[in-house]
């Protein structure tokens, strides 16, 4: 069983949510992504997914596309996230890394290449953002092969069919992009994300994921009432972004206030959604 | 909208020109490109589209585009007779017009009452400006800073036009960022929004639906050569940046045998130099938005700044289809610099009265080169894809004047 999957199996034993942080692995220097990494596990991360930067980051706002290009402008790269997965393994055998970022990297270092190397390192899973199933069949069925579970989006605009076709090529879970747009948009529909995901995760036969919008635990406790996991991306972003110095502290308490909403709902003291 | 008789039948249902095209985008925008190929292939079938298209283009483009043979400029070279395709002639002053009519009458058929365009130098900015107008619908034209700074005049014809232009200050602040600022729009108004993509590149239907519309460029050299020289040229030339108006020419030419098909690229200062745009001569395979193609980019995989003098031909990517052409060599791929290009520029302003693109240009220094290589019956078809008026400014500064 894969690390992603052990994770969401004992939580839903427990009966709890999982919390899946995302930052920009180099952001806002690269000497800090490993202490980040840490402090979002203590801060009650269940998955780290950390961004791979991209110079031209099409699905992604403003705040992450800042990120990437501080962190390409100090020299992030692909290979050195791999690094970097490798060194958090060293000190955290238990915590999945799920890689996300865009095709052109993982091209560039050849898919075969990049699946053995991630592998390696310690990566549980990759999420390519411009990479859907149908230009990626080859590439899903090597990344399960070589251990990596393929995870894909799905978003307000995807019918049935699309269900089916993530289904076949994914594994892991499925991340629902939870509204028109691109990441670090405020605008959530909660009551849209509740109709829509016991029907999803009824096609896809995975757990499901709520990302984009998820900014506070307010907005994470309504999220975690009906999803399988709450992903949070831009919103760390800033956290880092706005408190130079203070980044690792400021994003484990985040982490700590987001992780005791989620697990207030477990306990059943949560809003209702 | 008839395809030239001929074996050749790309792309593939999914998009694919053999391992290029494709549609590499994020799942948020699968289903609108899903919505395009259908109302799209509904158009290409519709004898009143199709009738709507060619009255416009003859109407308000002002087609035919005459085939002009450059005497003067081929006598002096010596060598192979110069003809050029006068897609300078039309609306607006290039070949960019004849894809927004197409695009803007399926987003009519999609209902969609506002259109979106990413540009460059401002050429495709404009002619989407004017059809928008044309049709009454709202227009938001997303540009690279820089560019705006560098294209003053393109961006007040625009609003001149009734659009509005958004200064994208993201990344390089150019094309390519004006192009996923455009892309994020898209994401997130696709109820009521048109994409209008301004080259043969993209995700599928995009690479295919733009070559269509300009074919009409190809189309019609092929009927005019016949009644001009009595047979087809030996060579067509077409300047590449994203590659529209090479693939507008090109197309109709793929099937016809012993006509040699040379797409020109930017080679800037240099290809030895890095500063260029040269992604076919250059670059290598990678994906980026939407397709799979030849691209610039470093060992790790991210897309690097490009160069040319010419803004049109500034881009870090060129349409799946070149690729293709490339990779089976029906069509060949070379570079001219900056430098070539201004003095074939200069040349065509003098020998005979007309002002080309820059981006026009660089096929005009390559015919340059090729002419005198040739024996005189030898016939050189240069599609003069663009007026130069635009680039007073450049070449100006080029040449050490101010306005």
């Amino acid at each position: 069983m894969s690390r992603i999957q052990t994770v969401f199996q004992r939580l839903q034993a427990d009966g709890r949510k999982a919390l899946i942080p995302f930052v920009t692995a180099g952001f806002p220097a690269p000497e800090l992504t490993l202490p980040l990494m840490n402090a979002l596990v203590e801060g009650g991360a269940d998955i780290v997914e950390l961004g791979v930067p991209f110079s031209d980051p099409m699905a992604d706002g403003p705040t992450i596309q800042r990120a990437s290009e501080r962190a390409l402008a100090q020299g992030m790269s692909l290979r050195k996230v791999l690094e970097t997965v490798r060194a958090f393994r060293a000190t955290n055998a238990d915590t999945p890394v799920v890689l996300m970022g865009y095709a052109n990297p993982i091209e560039a270092m050849g898919q075969e290449r990049f699946v053995a190397a991630a592998h390696e390192a310690g990566v549980d899973g990759v999420l390519v953002v411009d990479y859907p199933p149908e230009e990626c069949v080859s590439f899903a069925a090597t990344a399960k092969a070589g251990g990596l579970d393929p995870i894909f989006l799905l978003a307000p605009t995807s019918g049935e069919q699309r269900f089916a076709d993530v289904a076949r090529a994914g594994s892991g879970y499925i991340y629902y992009v939870s509204l028109k747009g691109v990441t670090g948009s405020a605008k959530l529909d909660v009551d849209e994300v509740a109709r829509r995901i016991p029907e999803i995760r009824a096609a896809v036969g995975m757990p499901v994921g709520v990302g984009f919008g998820i900014r506070d635990a307010d907005s994470a406790q309504r999220i975690g009432a009906v999803a399988d996991a709450v992903v949070i991306g831009s919103r760390i972003i800033e956290e880092i972004e706005t408190n130079p110095g203070e980044e690792v502290a400021r994003v484990r308490d985040f982490m700590r206030s987001i992780r005791a909403a989620l697990d207030a709902l477990a306990a059943g003291k949560g809003a209702q959604a | 909208m008839q395809m030239a008789d001929t074996p050749y039948q790309f792309p593939d249902a999914s998009g694919h020109f053999g391992p290029y095209g494709g549609i590499f985008v994020a799942e948020t925008l699968m289903p609108a490109l899903a919505e395009l190929r259908e109302a799209y292939a509904a158009c290409q079938n519709d004898p009143e589209f199709i009738a709507e298209f060619e009255y416009e283009l003859k109407h308000y483009v002002g087609r035919p585009s005459p085939i002009y043979h450059a005497r003067r400029w081929s006598e002096i070279l010596g060598g192979a007779q110069i003809y050029l395709k006068r897609e300078d002639l039309n609306h607006t002053g290039a070949h960019k017009v004849n894809n927004c009519i197409g695009q803007a009458m399926v987003a009519r058929r999609m209902g969609k009452p506002r259109v979106i365009a990413e540009t460059g130098a401002g050429q495709h900015g404009v002619a989407t400006a004017t059809v928008a107008a044309r049709y009454g619908m709202e227009c938001v034209v997303y540009m690279g800073s820089e560019d705006v700074k560098r294209q003053a005049a393109n961006v007040y014809r625009m609003k001149l036009l009734g659009a509005t232009v958004v200064p994208v200050e993201s990344g390089s602040k150019t094309l390519k960022d004006a192009l996923n600022e455009a892309m994020r729009d898209w994401v997130t108004n696709v109820a009521d929004t048109f994409y209008i993509i301004g080259t043969v590149a993209g995700p599928h239907p995009y690479p295919m639906m733009v070559r269509d519309f300009q074919s009409v460029i190809g189309k019609e050299c092929l009927e005019q050569m016949p009644d001009m020289v009595g047979r087809q040229p030996d060579y067509v030339l077409a300047c590449v940046g994203g590659g529209s108006n090479a693939m507008g020419i090109f197309h109709p030419y793929i099937g016809v045998p012993g006509v040699k098909l040379v797409g020109v690229e930017a080679a800037g200062d240099g290809l030895d130099t890095g500063r260029h745009s040269a992604s076919l001569t250059a670059g290598r395979p990678g994906v980026l938005h939407g397709n799979r193609t030849y691209l610039l980019q470093d060992e790790d995989g991210q897309i690097i700044e490009t160069h040319s003098v010419s803004a049109g031909l500034d881009y870090p990517g060129v349409g799946p289809e070149h690729a293709w052409l490339k990779d089976t060599a029906r069509a060949e791929y070379v570079g001219i610099t900056d430098a070539e290009a201004l003095e074939a520029f200069h040349k065509l302003c003098r020998l005979e009265g007309i002002i080309p693109a820059l981006e026009s240009s660089h096929a005009l220094a390559y015919a340059a080169k090729l002419a005198p290589t040739l024996p005189k019956d030898k016939i050189l078809l240069v599609n003069l894809s663009g007026r130069g008026d635009k680039d007073m400014h450049t070449v100006a500064e080029r040449s050490g004047l101010q306005f």
